[in-house]
């Protein structure tokens, strides 16, 4: 996977290029900076070189004009850079719309993946290409980061919250993942790929391990044996419990008077800690599920719920398969 | 220009006022404290060099064939630790600034000659308990000690070194208060704010910072503490806690803390250029303001450690933005130092080489900084190699070149013995293609993608990390040597002048080595900084050549 460029890695995904081109400018600049400070001073190092241990050359003050140049042309080029930088991370922190998604759960040392078609994979990770994916992480144990350096991403992987990062891949191949945020012993060693394929081949390979549960199909199972049922409703229509259809990304009235937007995060703290962010009209009476619940468990349980609001009422999508092993 | 008379050299100094270890080791003189400091740091810094020479061999290969992971994470968190805490922050000012921010503006000693002694004890306990802590067992969190690893998971002497580091952090504290309390009070008469060598006034920023930042740390490492003995839920998340609040709280001072780290070491680095091409340093005032500046802007900017953390896209726009604009102070400096040769009188001693080798240095370091505070670009270079790269150019290119520059520099008044000019240079060309080598391919392998922190790498980046162990190896000699001949001329060198470089400074009008009290008389100033006028020339000469043939 030798890149034509030297010094730069394979670039693999729609963004990578877009980095790559900031990085070019950034180096250029760099090198021009370098260089003519360097040049400068060998020149002068050399040009008023001390010739009698005598001489004392003539003080010259200083000058208004030259620190105002000194300081307005630097400030000028840094703020292209900054433009530049802020504009791509901004763009690309909107998760797209209608992205795969994938879970992504890392622990010491090792990453585990399931596609919201109910494939899990563990250090591997099977996308295809001209497709935006959605990678929804969180971590088990220590802070852990998702890296793939062809992509030019890498986002950290928080215990206790979902960070999310987004790809979209234009070239087959495998790609190095790497965890960058160091985790203890093995951390140089939880370290996966990435293969990206065609889309014929990614479908071969999808149903091909197809005879797992979906996480959302998990989910819903879950939501009855935990007992969520009983106040969320047998399909989460509410009851005692706030209603869970349609909720996923609504705007929530909470108890005290604030709104917040019901986001992955919103509904795992609901889960963990319910009387954290109480809906409107509703009573503190949900227990807790803090060290009840596994992080995977966490996630299909929210898959459950985004499911209730693209279907509304009816089974979540895609329909079950064979339940798993 | 009565006040200019050097005395002629008294037979007592500083060294010999008085023999025996309890002499040295209940001293108040701001000058012993800064060779017991020397000694200390120089101990601490050869423990880091081993350290970092572990880390090179076991890099040769991919598959790392000498340590254990667990050992490789204890070393280069240990290297990090002991280079950070015990090296680094007090490398300049603890030595250097403890020895000639008195000299420089005039005073018989710091303001509070007691509590600069206690300052010295306090960093030799917080020292041992960490070195205890190293043998015991040691520790393998990173320097960084990021939560929840440090306080749930690690299973190392996490709360023992982080005491030392805690401890240490007083002795900083104690330091930075002296100097500030010091440059306010104790200016000799007509030493005015504007007169002050480049020198006291990066001091002076440098100590703000200590005595403002250094209590954040001193909070978090106990928070860390209490959460691993106690676990009281401030950072774990299964306690309703925020990970990423330590790191924040972290940042908060340790970003600074690389300005407590380069400030000294500009400020030397502006005495180097000025006195050695014998010119005032072009545009005075902006590289004294811009000391302040890279202070104030340097507490705002720790967000910038956080981009991929999950802080708010919004913060991360605004500390991007801040990050760019703490850069200018630095340029300003740069332009100026370059600006500053233009028609001077250039000599080449060693000190000079450290000086220019400094600015090219330091040059690549603060530019490539402006790679991390573009928030695209450091989503893919944060954690990688490049991030080693780009602080190793500000602290060993920048921090320990002006170190080393300056202690040759000083090394007549400190020690009154000259140093062998001839392996002075030699080892500073050595140091500066070591240096270039080592980091330089780490730039690249940042780029390709090579997570720091890593003891295991995939094989495409071992010619990389070959060639920066090669640079490694030819830095390691380049630094011995200066340890060998330094420590050679403390007996054997020819003895100093007052004044071997002929310059104006206040700490060149007293014998080498100072007298106990600095000065027979108070000096009184009556000339701007770095003013090489011709009538002192003569002066200075003549004072020369008369020292010279007493001596």
């Amino acid at each position: 996977m030798q890149s034509w460029i030297p010094f730069v890695p394979e670039s693999a995904s729609t963004e990578s290029g877009n980095v790559d081109a900031l990085y070019f400018y950034l180096s250029g600049v760099t090198v021009f900076f370098t260089l003519l400070i360097g040049f400068v001073i060998t020149f002068f190092a050399i040009r008023y070189r001390r010739r009698t241990p005598y001489e004392i050359p003539r003080p010259i003050a200083g000058s208004h004009t030259l620190e105002s140049l000194w300081s307005v042309i630097p400030f000028v080029i840094a703020m292209s850079f900054f433009v530049w930088g802020a504009g791509l991370y901004f763009r690309n922190s909107r998760p797209p719309e209608n992205a795969l998604e994938v879970y992504v759960v890392g622990k010491q040392w090792m990453w585990k993946f399931q596609h919201s078609t109910g494939q899990r994979e563990i250090n591997v990770l099977h996308v295809p290409i001209g497709r935006k994916v959605k990678l929804i992480m969180t971590s088990e144990d220590v802070i852990h980061d998702v890296f793939i350096p062809a992509f030019r991403i890498k986002t950290d992987v928080v215990p206790g919250r979902y960070s999310s990062q987004w790809f979209e891949a234009t070239k087959p191949g495998e790609y190095h993942l790497f965890c960058a945020e160091y985790c203890g012993m093995n951390h140089s060693l939880m370290t996966g790929k990435v293969v990206v394929m065609e889309p014929p081949a990614f479908n071969d390979w999808l149903s091909g391990n197809a005879n797992q549960q979906s996480p959302a199909v998990a989910g819903q199972q879950l939501f009855q044996t935990l007992g969520c049922a009983s106040c969320h409703g047998a399909s989460g229509e509410g009851g005692r419990g706030p209603s869970l259809i349609g909720v996923f990304n609504s705007n929530v009235q909470l108890a005290n008077g604030q709104t917040v937007r019901a986001d992955e995060g919103y509904i795992r703290e609901s889960i963990l800690n319910p009387q954290a962010k109480l809906v409107s009209g509703f009573g503190p009476i949900m227990p807790t599920f803090q060290g009840i619940v596994s992080e995977e468990q966490l996630v299909q349980l929210i898959a459950y719920v985004k499911s209730l609001s693209s279907q509304p009422s009816s089974s979540p999508t895609p329909a079950p398969r064979a339940p798993a092993k | 220009m009565e006040e200019f008379k050097v005395p002629p050299p008294s037979k007592i100094n500083y060294l010999n006022a008085d023999y025996g270890l309890k002499s040295w080791l209940l001293t108040k003189d701001h000058k012993r404290i800064a060779f017991l400091y020397l000694g200390s740091i120089s101990v601490f810094f050869l423990i880091g060099g081993i350290y970092a020479m572990l880390i090179r061999l076991e890099l040769l290969s991919p598959h790392g064939q000498l340590l254990s992971s667990t050992t490789y994470n204890k070393v280069f968190t240990q290297h990090g630790i002991i280079m950070v805490f015990f090296f680094l922050l007090p490398s300049i000012p603890a030595t250097l600034g403890n020895f000639l921010v008195p000299l420089m503006i005039g005073a018989k000693d710091l303001a509070f000659p007691r509590i600069n002694l206690l300052s010295w004890y306090i960093y030799i306990l917080g020292g041992a308990v960490t070195v205890y802590a190293l043998l015991a067992g040691g520790v393998d969190t990173g320097w960084t000690f990021y939560v929840p690893f440090s306080t749930t998971f690690s299973n190392s002497y996490v709360v023992v070194t982080g005491l030392g580091i805690f401890i240490a952090g007083f002795s900083s504290i104690l330091t930075g208060l002296n100097f500030i309390v010091t440059i306010h009070t104790m200016r000799a008469p007509g030493m005015t704010w504007f007169r002050l060598p480049l020198f006291i006034w990066s001091h002076y920023a440098a100590s703000l910072i200590m005595i403002l930042g250094t209590p954040v740390i001193a909070i978090t490492i106990l928070l860390v503490a209490f959460e691993r003995l106690a676990h009281v839920g401030i950072f774990d998340p299964a306690n309703g806690g925020d990970p990423v609040l330590f790191q924040h709280l972290f940042w908060f001072y340790s970003h600074p803390a690389v300005y407590i780290m380069v400030l000294p070491g500009m400020g030397v680095v502006s005495e180097l250029i000025a006195n050695f091409s014998r010119k005032n340093v072009f545009g005075y005032s902006f590289v004294a303001f811009s000391s302040l500046a890279i202070a104030v802007f340097g507490f705002l900017v720790w967000g910038h450690h956080l981009f991929v953390a999950t802080q708010s896209v919004y913060a991360g726009m605004i500390f991007s933005f801040l990050s760019f604009a703490v850069g200018i102070p630095s340029a300003v400096k740069v332009f100026n130092w370059s600006a500053t040769l233009y028609k001077g009188s250039i000599s080449y001693d060693t000190p000079m080489l450290y000086g220019l080798g400094f600015i090219g240095l330091f040059t690549i370091g603060g530019m490539t900084g402006l790679f991390l505070a573009a928030l695209a670009v450091d989503v893919h270079l944060s954690d990688t190699y490049f991030v080693i790269a780009h602080f190793h150019y500000i602290m060993v290119g920048g921090t320990l070149l002006a170190y080393l520059g300056g202690l040759h520099y000083w090394w007549p008044k400190i020690t009154g013995r000259m140093y062998p000019e001839g392996w002075g240079r030699f080892s500073a060309l050595v140091v500066f293609v070591g240096f270039n080598l080592t980091f330089l391919p780490q730039f690249v392998a940042g780029y390709m993608g090579m997570p720091r922190r890593y003891h295991y790498y995939p094989p495409e980046f071992q010619v990389l990390n070959v060639l920066s162990t090669a640079g490694a190896s030819i830095l390691g000699v380049g630094l011995i040597i200066p340890l060998i001949y330094l420590l050679w001329s403390m007996r054997y060198g020819p003895k100093a002048p007052a004044n071997p470089w002929h310059l104006p400074g206040l700490e060149w009008r007293t014998q080498s080595p100072p007298p106990t009290e600095n000065f027979e008389t108070t000096p009184i100033v009556t000339w701007e900084a770095y003013e090489f006028a011709p009538i002192e020339e003569m002066e200075v000469m003549g004072r020369f050549s008369e020292t010279k043939a007493e001596v």
